[in-house]
């Protein structure tokens, strides 16, 4: 192997080392200096410091307490500079030089402030594109170039985005706190909603060129990997990683050579990650233990997804489960594409027929692609072409991404082909 | 501790001095209490007359110079701003709950705003 690719081999070790402590870093002095803004530049700076001296002195016994220790000294200059007036800034310089030298704080004391940075990211005042990108940045240990290439963002305006929330943060007080329990459902909630919102941006790309935008669906189960670190009992979280897991198992499957989307039906089953999978299963059944009364709703979709991921065929896919299953669905989050699938299972259990009478009872889903083209390829399975090609047309009219698109052009020229096949 | 402005915006452009409807009469009643639960932390506030009574006031060409004024309020929208309190609170958790709690939360939006202190530097 060339030494270049020993070094490459370091250097990305060394950046996942770093991604992984520097969030960490920051919770810690984020509550020690009592300020985000100052914490972020303080542990920016020792994370290059770190980048910079590591590779030739080598990575230190104890990563994080050379990393909070260098942050902390910035951290105090950084005060210094901005308290020549008195208040909290000298109180907080005050408790650094005290800190400083003495142990770094154990594993409860950063699984504690990283939690408080998580529903801090994730506060609900923010909106939810805002959380998605102080997520990246601060919990994922991306720089703000990289957030902005992960969210097709020029850097200017993902940067004066994060400026802003951070401004709010500080201005506003939000909380660096954990919710007490009686908040915690829909604190949580918020947080859920941020790794959700980030994985479907990466594997449903709704703008651009590519369907699937693997570094995204990376960071989310990153993520959601984080929380079940820090809330290990949730059956909410076990419910979103599984699923995550479970949807992100088909992703070398899911795109043909093009960057076309493949069919459920027609993906290449040997591509799915059995590893993914394997794990994404036994998360869905902890999960559903946990709640037997009211189930979750991202475990029940992973319950689903895991029916799909275990069979070895499309023949093989278990249809009365999922139909069961979507039924158990609509009981705790009833939304018209939640319907618009369970019409589509079944369809595969009772029928076209079935599932056409199920969509038609959803009314129009104004402005929803997906209805139209599932009727198109429901009518085309039934034969009835003019109508099939009327329904894909219909769904062309509406937003879609590029691949979507040509995936509904190539199902019209289907159709169209099989009408002029009969008519002559 | 810090400060926040809780700005009422309502639909329809009420007026407060007009107790004409059993609405409005409960309304205002809740207002009596929400002002009793939250003695502790209400700084100050008012409630302001409809809009058909407010004037605009802009300065064209810097200060000094002619002075234009309007009839009605800045900007049309659907909710007109109808009064305000400044709460003082913690954070903005304990504001967003006491803000929950202003009556016109339920028909209209109660915005919360942090109060600039000038005296700290900020």
């Amino acid at each position: 192997m060339p030494a270049a690719d020993f070094a490459d081999r370091g250097r990305a070790a060394l950046v996942e080392l770093l991604r992984d402590e520097g969030p960490r870093v920051l919770a810690v002095l984020t509550r020690t200096t009592g300020s985000l803004p100052v914490a972020e530049d303080a542990v920016q700076d020792a994370v290059l410091r770190a980048l910079e001296s590591w590779p030739r002195a080598g990575i230190p016994a104890e990563p994080r307490a050379w990393l909070l220790l260098t942050a902390r000294r910035r951290a105090i200059d950084l005060l210094r500079r901005e308290s020549a007036r008195p208040g909290k800034e000298a109180e907080a310089v005050a408790l650094l030089i005290c800190e400083d030298g003495g142990p770094p704080p154990d594993d409860g004391a950063v699984h504690d402030d990283l939690l408080r940075l998580l529903f801090t990211c994730c506060h609900p005042a923010l909106e939810v594109h805002t959380r998605v990108a102080l997520a990246l940045r601060l919990l994922c240990g991306l720089t703000t170039a990289e957030v902005a290439r992960a969210l097709l963002l020029p850097e200017a305006t993902l940067a004066k985005r994060l400026t802003r929330a951070k401004q709010k943060i500080v201005a506003a007080r939000i909380p660096y706190r954990v919710p007490a329990a009686h908040e915690l459902p829909d604190r949580l909630a918020a947080v859920l909603a941020t790794v959700y919102l980030l994985f479907n941006e990466g594997y449903a790309a709704t703008d651009g060129e590519h369907l699937v935008r693997g570094e995204l669906c990376d960071e989310a189960i990153r993520l959601a990997r984080l929380l079940r670190e820090l809330l290990a009992d949730d059956a909410s979280v076990m419910g979103l990683l599984a699923l995550l897991l479970l949807t992100d198992s088909r992703r070398a499957a899911r795109v043909d050579a093009h960057g076309d989307p493949v069919l459920l039906a027609d993906q290449d089953r040997s591509l799915w990650d059995p590893a993914r999978i394997a794990e994404g299963v036994h998360l869905v059944g902890a999960a559903l233990r946990r709640t037997p009364s009211r189930p979750d709703p991202y475990a029940v979709q992973a319950a689903i997804a895991s029916c799909h991921a275990l069979a070895r065929t499309p023949s093989e896919t278990d249809w009365a489960a999922i139909v069961s299953w979507y039924d158990v669905l609509i009981t705790v989050q009833d939304t018209p594409v939640v319907r618009l699938n369970r019409a589509a299972a079944l369809s595969e259990r009772d029928g076209p027929e079935a599932g056409l009478a199920a969509l038609d009872q959803l009314g129009s889903l104004r402005g929803y692609a997906l209805l139209p083209a599932a009727r198109g390829e429901l009518l085309a399975r039934l034969g009835r072409s003019d109508e099939a090609a009327a329904a894909f047309r219909a769904a062309l009219a509406l937003p879609l991404n590029a691949a979507e698109h040509r995936h509904l052009e190539r199902r019209l020229a289907a159709v169209n082909g099989a009408r002029a096949a009969t008519d002559q | 501790m810090p400060q926040y402005a809780a700005l009422i915006y309502e639909p329809g452009d009420p007026d407060w001095t007009q107790l004409d409807t059993p609405g409005k009469q409960a309304m205002m009643q809740e207002y009596g209490s929400f002002g009793e639960a939250a003695a502790a932390i209400i700084r100050g506030g008012a409630a302001l007359y409809p809009t058909t009574t407010a004037t605009s006031v802009r300065v064209q060409g810097g200060s000094g110079n002619e002075v234009l004024t309007s009839d009605g309020p800045f900007a049309e929208t659907k909710e007109v701003l109808t009064g305000f309190y400044v709460l003082e609170c913690a954070d903005l958790d304990e504001a967003v709950r006491w803000a929950a709690k202003i009556p016109a939360a339920r028909a209209g939006t109660v915005e919360v705003r942090p109060v600039i202190d000038f005296g700290a530097g900020s």
